[in-house]
């Protein structure tokens, strides 16, 4: 019958559509991923190599050069630090605002997203200056710091969203049991609730790890990150096109992959629960 | 004393008084429902006696206790929540045991009013599953069981039955009454069911806007309702309750002083019907529901009233038949124009 | 202790909110009045207006304004509407739909610098780059992206990474979408083009509007690429209003005039902030 004729044909444009779109939004960070295993004369041929024999050379030289180490290093340091800090300061007031719900709770919440809402070039001076005077220029401290602060209002939404969900009967049920508060948290709340920290904890990690603003400004060769690494390679003397590649694939691949489980909580975090 | 007691128990959310001083007296082992519409405060009423809400006023009292102020924890009362509230992360032995632990019962203890109550309640075979993994029946058989094995004072039920579907329902009701009669514990109960509280009930406490209508055993309140209100919320079909003017003066002749103005409350079963009678109350018949073991008329009187008439024969009548009514007076409930019932002089 | 137990949890988390918010912005009002050069810390003197002027009369303003507005409007405009596109695209099952969504997602979690490199050296590079190779390919010279398109070469970095953004949003969106009524609409005759007006879209208006008002907050201050890249050139090209205030406060060390930029680039983000706390706010209220 024609109507069935009709869907497939329907079905094979979307699929030849979607994933011709797919593939050519992909290409640059396929690119990326096959030039990482060139040689650096391979990198720059023209015409460009599809088919060659990968190296791990690039990888080696990368681990070679010590300031990677360092870099990321502080990358790992101030994304883990600031995530468990957040955590640490939002989990009591989402739960707080979640439980104990209060007529002021909209407001605090809302006056929470207001802060998210300067652009961080509107800190820029303020925050450089204070970091000069307390010598934290160049640290990992300040970027901590800076990381935790800037995170924390999508830390406390998220984790206020989630912590909403868990019915409230559950942690009735638990006190009519003769649960006191403590137990109610420890035995009933931070297990339901364990899902949303960890999605929320991913998602800082996420955002705190590829942050480039406050690193780039912030940070040198001590206490920079590895996206202030990447930038030094803006523009370098001699063929640096394959080390690049690996040392770029090795900057985000974790994070692109934390990135795919973590789309949701993304979506809810970043628009603050406007789109469900 | 009472085994538990309220005494002129209020509440406020915010500005809006929610119970207005109810005062009720439960004797040990009584099977009490709380019955009403929604928005009459029997769930906020439960909740107060579980320590889920603060108590704005008056006080109340456990086996000589005074509890008004105490948390929850130390009332010594289990509630089966209507949507069960079963922890999801722990099994079912975990589930039914947790009040235990937390009272640091020891285990071997513990194990063995878990397996008395699973043995109970049919849920042996299913202790180390999940509540994800397990039917609507068979977890609000785990809530029941989490109340049972403790042991409390009294078992607090805020609508257990209305997430189950209809066959579930009327299951599970029987069970929950076999299971009265084997532990005899204190029990209230809550529901929008009349039919769960005429089965159920040891006494019925029907509620409106946060005060008690009327107590009384489910054929108390069905034979004597204290008022309009109670008369047509105990009862399936609703009782017929006609304007006196809209009844023949044969009829309204009869009513009380006091019921000038008011009106007349039949049950459907005190109202019959015959085809072709003319004599009597002339009406049209508007709808028939046959349900087997017994069959409704619906009639539209000459007068302008609307009747229902139970009766256990099959009928031949259609709707727009006409026929003839009888009431039987002698089952009459005379409500004034307030809706307060008038007894016959 | 019903009342102190919630304020003494939320306490650490409003106060250092309210620190973040209150010491920058005050300190940013008190250095935009004074004159303060970070080379020359002593020199301080209250100069009212001055440094406003200065920097809206500095010759890279306008034209640093004019670029903001390009590429933020640019920005939005392609990855709303391709984004919609796109998320229209995947909306029905297709083979590898899991996998395409996995796919797509990827540039957004890139790190703003090796997004900046992986164009300006292997895509835009003029001799060895793949858009370079394509154009000769085609017989067509190949373009000096950075060098002779630098504003639209950010734009299109940018747009890179944030088309998956928008695409997961609309994406998001869409799959709450009521079935039920594009089955009724099916049945009332619409074909997909009026479903489209109809249905699909004023359901996605919503989320559009939280996607160009989240844009709009973030890209006021894109940084990274424009340091990594063009730096901002040749001359002013592809300066915007926050690599202006870089430039002014790390380049030249004027923190006053980097002062007043600031709470300029402030008053514009505010704007869009109301209209977005507005929806975020009746959200809540659900």
């Amino acid at each position: 019958m024609s109507r069935v004729s009709t869907f497939s044909a329907v079905l094979l444009v979307r699929t030849v559509l979607a994933w011709g779109v797919t593939l050519l939004l992909f290409f640059p960070l396929f690119w990326l991923l096959l030039t990482a295993f060139k040689t650096e004369l391979q990198a720059i041929s023209v015409p460009p190599l599809l088919i060659f024999a990968p190296t791990l050379e690039n990888f080696s030289e990368v681990q070679e050069r010590s300031d990677y180490l360092l870099y990321a290093k502080n990358s790992v340091i101030t994304s883990v630090l600031s995530t468990v800090l957040g955590l640490m300061l939002a989990a009591p007031a989402a739960y707080s605002m979640a439980f104990f719900k209060s007529k002021h709770t909209k407001d605090i919440l809302m006056w929470m997203l207001s802060t998210k809402m300067m652009p961080a070039v509107g800190a820029l001076v303020p925050i450089y200056v204070l970091a000069q005077k307390a010598h934290l220029l160049d640290t990992q401290l300040a970027l901590i710091i800076v990381f935790t602060l800037s995170n924390l209002p999508i830390m406390v939404w998220m984790l206020y969203s989630h912590f909403k969900d868990i019915p409230h009967e559950i942690l009735e049920a638990a006190r009519m049991d003769g649960a006191t508060l403590w137990q109610e948290f420890r035995m009933v709340l931070l297990p339901l609730g364990m899902g949303g920290l960890a999605s929320t904890g991913l998602l800082c990690l996420v955002l705190s790890w590829n942050e480039a603003f406050w690193s780039l400004n912030l940070t040198a060769a001590k206490g920079g990150t590895l996206a202030t690494l990447i930038a030094s390679y803006s523009s370098p003397e001699g063929l640096f096109w394959a080390k690049l590649s690996a040392a770029s694939l090795l900057a985000i691949a974790p994070i692109v992959v934390f990135g795919w489980f973590s789309q949701k909580q993304l979506v809810q975090g970043l628009t603050f629960g406007a789109v469900k | 004393m009472s085994f538990l007691q309220l005494n002129n128990i209020e509440k406020f959310f915010g500005e809006h008084r929610a119970i207005k001083g109810v005062n009720l007296n439960i004797e040990p082992g009584e099977f009490i429902v709380f019955v009403g519409p929604s928005g009459c405060g029997k769930s906020t009423l439960l909740r107060l006696i579980a320590g889920l809400e603060n108590i704005d006023g008056g006080d109340l009292t456990l086996d000589g206790r005074n509890i008004t102020h105490l948390p929850s924890s130390k009332r010594d009362l289990a509630m089966v929540f209507q949507s069960y509230a079963l922890y999801p992360h722990m099994s079912v032995y975990e589930n039914m045991s947790f009040a235990l632990k937390l009272d640091k019962e020891p285990e071997a203890v513990i194990k063995e009013k878990v397996e008395r109550a699973a043995n109970i309640l049919n849920l042996t075979p299913y202790l180390q599953r999940t509540p994800k993994e397990l039917s609507g029946g068979q977890r609000q058989r785990v809530a029941i069981g989490r109340a049972i094995v403790r042991a409390p004072k009294v078992f607090l039920f805020d609508e257990p039955l209305s997430n189950l579907d209809a066959a579930l329902r009327g299951q599970t009701r029987v069970e929950i009454a076999k299971l009265h009669r084997e532990l005899g514990a204190t029990t209230i109960y809550v529901t929008h069911d009349q039919v769960e509280a005429m089965t159920l009930a040891d006494r019925v406490v029907v509620l409106r806007d946060g005060q008690i209508e009327q107590v009384g055993t489910p054929l108390e309140l069905y034979d004597r309702p204290a008022n309009q209100f109670v008369a047509q919320f105990i009862g399936t079909p609703q009782m017929n309750v006609s304007s006196l003017q809209n009844l023949p003066a044969v009829v309204a002749d009869q009513a009380p002083i006091d019921a000038k103005g008011g009106s007349l409350g039949l049950r459907p079963e005190d109202v019959s019907v015959h085809a072709g009678d003319s004599t009597g109350i002339q009406g049209r018949v508007e709808l028939v529901e046959a349900l087997g073991a017994e069959t409704l008329i619906y009639v539209h009187t000459s007068e302008g009233a609307q009747l229902v008439s139970r009766q256990n024969e099959r009928t031949t009548l259609h709707s727009g038949d006409t026929v003839g009514l009888s009431l039987d007076l002698k089952h009459a409930h005379w409500f004034d124009a307030q809706g307060r019932v008038v007894t016959q002089a | 202790m019903k009342r102190f137990l919630p304020r003494v949890l939320m306490t650490p988390a409003i106060l250092t909110l309210f620190l973040w918010m209150i010491v920058p912005l005050v300190m940013s009002i008190y250095f935009s009045t004074i004159r303060f050069n970070l080379m020359q810390p002593d020199q301080s003197g209250f100069i009212g207006w001055e440094n406003f002027e200065y920097f809206v009369t500095d010759p890279s303003f306008w034209p640093a304004v004019m670029n903001t507005v390009l590429l933020l409007g640019s920005v939005i405009v392609i990855t709303v509407v391709l984004g919609a596109a796109l998320a229209l695209l995947i909306d029905e099952p297709f083979p590898g739909r899991g996998l395409v969504r996995v796919l797509l997602i990827s540039p957004f979690f890139v790190m703003p610098t090796v997004n900046a490199l992986l164009w300006k050296h292997m895509m835009m590079n003029p001799i060895y780059g793949v858009l370079a190779q394509v154009w000769i390919f085609f017989g067509a010279t190949p373009i000096n992206w950075l060098e002779d398109l630098p504003l639209l070469s950010v734009i299109i970095m940018v747009s890179w990474q944030w088309l998956p953004f928008a695409a997961l949003i609309f994406i998001t969106s869409l799959q709450s979408m009521n079935r039920e009524q594009i089955e009724a609409s099916r049945m009332d005759g619409a074909n997909y083009i009026q479903q489209l007006r109809y249905l699909y879209i004023p359901h996605l208006a919503r989320s559009v509007a939280v996607v160009v008002m989240i844009e709009l907050i973030f890209l006021l201050s894109i940084f990274a690429e424009i340091y990594t890249t063009t730096g901002g050139g040749p001359g002013d090209a592809s300066t915007n209003v926050a690599f202006l205030i870089f430039k002014q406060a790390l380049l030249n060390f004027d923190a006053g005039v980097a002062s007043a930029g600031a709470l300029f680039a402030v008053v514009l983000a505010n704007i869009a902030a109301i209209f977005l706390m507005r929806m975020v706010g009746k959200s809540l209220d659900k």
